[in-house]
């Protein structure tokens, strides 16, 4: 096989992990050899549906001894099997590199013959690419679940950010799809990476030159509509991962299906990518604007509503603490505020300093008032000639892509306004009982 | 500040030359209507009147803005005159008016309308900057590399020290070519110099090879069952594409890669019209960008 058709094959076998960012790293380059990291990292190119492309995402092989069912690479499956070698991958990475079509790697591997053996290939492109060809672009390396730590260790020295992927989200899920992986073997390496990480942090202050230990911190990855648990069940996962486990992020995958198991949802169904796009919005509220998971859904309210965003949602159901004062309100309030955001809270903060803010100067700022001016007021004032209607409201918090979104996912013919959603609905909704 | 005076001031399209209308319009305590670079041909009612550089005067203006307003200010300033904003001329005059009158007081003044043009221009060029840090494409020729970009904005002195620094110990340049100008750096030295015309070399093989292969993990690595050209569009404006390998047509086959089109070997067939694929646009993946609802 050359290797064209094993680029396209392992490509195919990989392309289902999301994480995709070269981001957690600021490495200016330095001596020999080529390559530099930008902690925010670097989009190099967006692929048909929309995703970014900042690394070369392959696998190491797609021969796999394991069977997850909702795996493409699954033992029982009969496909193409195929593996780079070490130097194949390096020499592909560093040429795409040079001429600047990726940021770096990110590799994977299905596991060949066992873990340690997979494991032992994947520090070998590392290591070729670190320092034969002293690359100091970005490398994200997947830790293979039940490979010794030893090996996990060396490669997190290789490393920028290292991952493994929970997958399913719940013990009970894991047991019946992915035989061979346990959540023990999965939350393991997991831990070991935490400690290291931490370990590492502490070395560097001690040692200047400690060499440092997946730099970029370590990621995750769980495939929604795979199986039946809720959003309250994953987001309350995310929250104890980045809790516990100190994750730098938690990538969410809308399950596309890629077997006809009896134990998978039918091939024919439409990934859940308005449902993934909610748990984005979600983790981004966990992580940056100050809302605990428990906020979010709770026992009763178990699913993020499919019409309006999490934020919104959080804030019609506490229409007591609105509206709020925009030229008096604290920084964690205003955060919560729908169509205001990180940026625009600072800006407000710096602009208040000097004058009274009206809405003009919240326009001015970049205040999405459409969606704002129902929870905020401007020395003591709503928005001029605002009604506010259920209707009025929820038609200005629901994006019409949504809406298009949900039809078409649902596979049903409703117009939000007519007929299927009836004014008792938005009233209802308003109150956080949809 | 001062009153409007029935004037433009004509300068030699420098940095420095700008500054120094600044300087012109403090000696004169005046405004004047306009200030354009002398390229600038437009037909105007008002009096033009030439402001020749001086690199004294210019350098007396940007101390006073750093003495006053800071560095930062005085860099925003820098960072405004690369841009491709409307009026920049009489913009950035403006501007430095309210540094020197307002100094430190200057960057909490958000809301005014002269301080967001220059917050928006200067970030639509480091936005824009920052998208060609990715959307940069190379062409190995022997030991030279070589690419060209067409940016709205004039982003080189913003992409110079970060190419320097990722490829070190190449020999390499961008040509601007909506700017007419080039980065180029070779061992250890990078300059910007005006390039009139560029044309890239002929490709040997093995450059063909890396384009050919870049181009499959292109068209594998995307999601048949997620395509969505609005958000792709959206992330990677159209104008880009040009000089991008991957959305250029092939050689070869001739094939756009506008859509899912198969590499080799045809794993996911079938093509969309642009139109019905538009339609078919689902919500944007959150993966790496921002919490978009505020
Ligand atoms: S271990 Fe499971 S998930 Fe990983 S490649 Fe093998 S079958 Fe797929």
């Amino acid at each position: 096989m050359d290797v064209f058709d094993k680029l396209q094959l392992l490509t195919n076998s990989a392309k289902y992990d999301v994480a995709c960012t070269s981001s957690g790293v600021d490495r200016k380059g330095t001596g020999a050899g080529i390559g530099n990291a930008e902690g925010c990292g670097i989009c190099h190119s967006f692929s048909a549906d929309g995703r970014c492309i900042s690394l070369l995402k392959v696998l190491m092989s797609n021969a796999c001894v394991y069977d997850c069912k909702y795996c493409v690479n699954r033992s029982s499956n009969d496909i193409k099997r195929t593996s780079f070698t070490p130097r194949e991958l390096a020499d592909l990475t560093v040429n795409f590199y040079r001429r600047n079509y990726i940021e770096g790697l990110f590799l994977s591997s299905a596991v060949v013959k066992n873990p340690d053996y997979t494991c032992e290939r994947m520090i070998e492109v590392l290591r070729i690419l670190r320092t034969e060809y002293r690359f100091q672009g970005y490398i994200h390396a997947k830790a293979i679940p039940g490979a010794d730590s030893a090996l996990l260790t060396r490669l997190g020295y290789l490393a920028d950010r290292m991952s493994v992927n929970i997958e399913l989200p719940s013990r009970q899920s894991l047991e019946r799809l992915a035989p061979d992986k346990s959540k023990a073997s999965i939350l393991r390496p997991m831990g070991l990476l935490t400690e290291r990480i931490a370990e590492n942090r502490q070395d560097m202050v001690v040692y200047n030159h400690a060499q440092k230990f997946a730099p970029a911190g370590q990621s995750t990855q769980m495939i929604v509509g795979a199986t039946p648990e809720t959003d309250y069940t994953i987001i309350n996962l995310s929250a104890a991962l980045y809790k516990k486990y100190g994750l730098k992020r938690v990538f969410y995958s809308a399950y596309i299906p890629v077997s006809d198991n009896p134990a998978l949802p039918s091939v024919d169904t439409k990934p859940p990518l308005l449902r993934e796009h909610r748990l984005y919005q979600a983790d981004w509220l966990l992580r940056f604007y100050g809302f605990d998971a428990s906020e979010l859904l709770d026992q009763e309210h178990q699913n993020f509503n499919p019409y309006i965003d999490p934020k919104c949602n959080w804030a019609v159901n506490h229409m007591d603490i609105f509206p709020l004062e925009v030229n008096r309100a604290p920084k964690e309030l205003l955060l919560r505020v729908p169509g205001i955001g990180l940026k625009n809270t600072e800006r407000i903060l710096t602009a208040r300093r000097v004058s009274k803010l009206d809405f003009t100067a919240l326009k001015k700022i970049g205040v999405v008032l459409k969606r704002a001016q129902y929870f905020i007021t401007c020395d003591g004032r709503m928005a001029e000639g605002l009604k506010i209607t259920p209707d009025s409201v929820m038609r200005s918090l629901i994006s019409e892509n949504r809406q298009e979104q949900l039809m078409r996912e649902q596979n049903v013919q409703m117009s939000l306004f007519d007929n299927t959603i009836t004014r008792g609905d938005v009233v209802k909704c308003l109150s956080g009982q949809m | 500040m001062f009153e409007r005076a029935d004037v433009v001031y004509v300068f030699d399209g420098s940095y420095e030359g700008l500054l120094c209308c600044v300087f012109e319009s403090y000696a004169r305590k005046e405004t004047p209507r306009d200030v354009v670079p002398e390229l600038d041909e437009q037909l105007t009612f008002y009096e033009r009147r030439y402001v020749s550089t001086d690199e004294t005067k210019a350098g007396r203006v940007e101390r006073g803005i750093i003495k006053a307003a800071r560095t930062e200010a005085a860099e925003t300033g820098r960072l405004f005159y690369l841009t491709c904003c409307q009026e920049k001329g009489i913009t950035f005059l403006l501007y430095a008016q309210i540094c020197l009158t307002y100094g430190a007081k200057t960057h909490l003044m958000i809301t005014d309308d002269t301080i967001k043009k220059v917050r928006e221009a200067v970030s639509h060029l480091t936005r824009e900057a920052h998208q060609l840090k990715g959307f940069v494409r190379f062409s190995v020729n022997g030991s030279a590399m070589t690419s060209i970009i067409e940016p709205k904005n004039f982003v080189l002195p913003l992409l110079r020290e970060y190419f320097c620094n990722r490829y070190r110990n190449e020999a390499f340049l961008i040509y601007d070519k909506a700017h007419k100008a080039a980065l180029i750096y070779s061992s250890g030295e990078s300059d910007i110099i005006p390039v009139e015309d560029f044309e890239e070399p002929e490709t040997e093989d093995d450059e063909e090879r890396f384009r050919e292969l870049w181009r499959l993990f292109y068209n594998t690595v995307a999601i048949e069952e997620r395509e969505n050209p609005r958000c792709r569009m959206s992330h990677m404006q159209k104008r880009y594409w040009e000089h991008m390998t991957e959305m250029r047509c092939t050689q070869e086959s001739g094939v756009r890669n506008q859509g899912l089109v198969t590499g080799r070997g045809g794993l996911h067939g079938g093509k969309k019209t642009e139109k019905t694929a538009r339609r078919e646009a689902r919500v944007c993946d959150l993966s790496c960008v921002q919490y978009a609802d505020g």
